[in-house]
């Protein structure tokens, strides 16, 4: 039997690999903690698009920038931390993916799946970079949660 | 990895995908074969997703570009056989009332347009 650590603090080139990588991380661990298959998708899915996000939009795909990547597993949820070292950006610039203008857009929905994947979602951005917080508890969809605490900082 | 092949069914081609669509590989596999199809003058397309386990942000654009590309050439592309995940998606994003979406093959290729005598 392999044991999984339930923390985890990896980091990570920005390219595509890490992706994968990030995403294979948070799947076996919240496989390791008892997430059922509907959950651990959602969360592999919530995992995959900040990291995009992060290694294309934050870091810009410089190899000198890293993404960091913190997995932690406790008795009833996953908490994924991800934090880039880019420029930060504008929230309040961020296209609503379900308004009807931009329904057609080719980009722009990866904040908001992984925010409407995951039970609580913080995300705080500035000059230092783009931090972003996701908690999913177990169970989750069988107690009716369905909206998000969420908060947004800027440095 | 994603898995394409074509298959042509009366004045439609179907298009039999499997495994991810994701940026990478996968969503670039996607837009290639939807760009040779317009190339060969093919502007009927049904995407049967049956055994599609996973489609991220990017699949998601790439789905709609195609859409675009086959509008835009007077063509219609349809969606088959979507996983209960996939549909889940296109019902967050709203894009499951964007595309014209089918549960049985024989349905969906009655349903386009037929070519013209």
């Amino acid at each position: 039997m392999t044991l999984i650590p339930k923390h985890q603090a990896i980091v990570l080139t920005s390219s595509l690999e890490s992706v994968e990588r990030a995403e294979a991380a948070a799947d076996a661990l919240a496989a390791g903690g008892g997430f059922d298959e509907s959950d651990r998708h959602r969360i592999s899915m919530a995992v995959r698009e900040i990291t995009v996000n992060a290694v294309r939009h934050g870091n810009a795909f410089a190899v000198e920038k890293k993404v960091h990547l913190d997995l932690r597993l406790s008795n009833d949820s996953l908490t994924i931390e991800v934090s880039d070292e880019g420029p930060g950006f504008d929230l309040t610039q961020v296209p609503d993916p379900l308004a009807s203008d931009n329904l057609m857009r080719q980009s722009g929905r990866g904040i908001f799946l992984a925010r409407n994947f995951m039970d609580d979602f913080e995300l705080r951005t500035g000059a230092a970079g783009t931090h972003i917080r996701m908690v999913k508890r177990r169970h989750s969809a069988e107690t009716g949660h369905a909206g998000s605490s969420s908060g947004v900082e800027h440095d | 990895m994603i898995k394409v092949t074509r298959r042509k069914v009366d004045h439609v081609v179907v298009v039999d995908l499997g495994g991810r669509i994701v940026l990478g590989d996968g969503s670039a596999t996607l837009r290639d074969t939807i760009h040779e199809l317009l190339v060969e003058d093919e502007i009927r397309i049904l995407l049967n997703l049956a055994e599609v386990s996973y489609i991220d942000s990017s699949g998601l654009g790439e789905l709609i570009a195609g859409f675009t590309a086959v509008r835009a050439r007077g063509g219609e592309l349809k969606l088959l056989h979507l996983t209960r995940k996939v549909h889940d998606l296109l019902q967050i994003t709203k894009l499951y009332t964007v595309f014209d979406i089918k549960d049985d093959e024989a349905t969906a290729i009655a349903s386009f347009v037929p070519v013209a005598p």
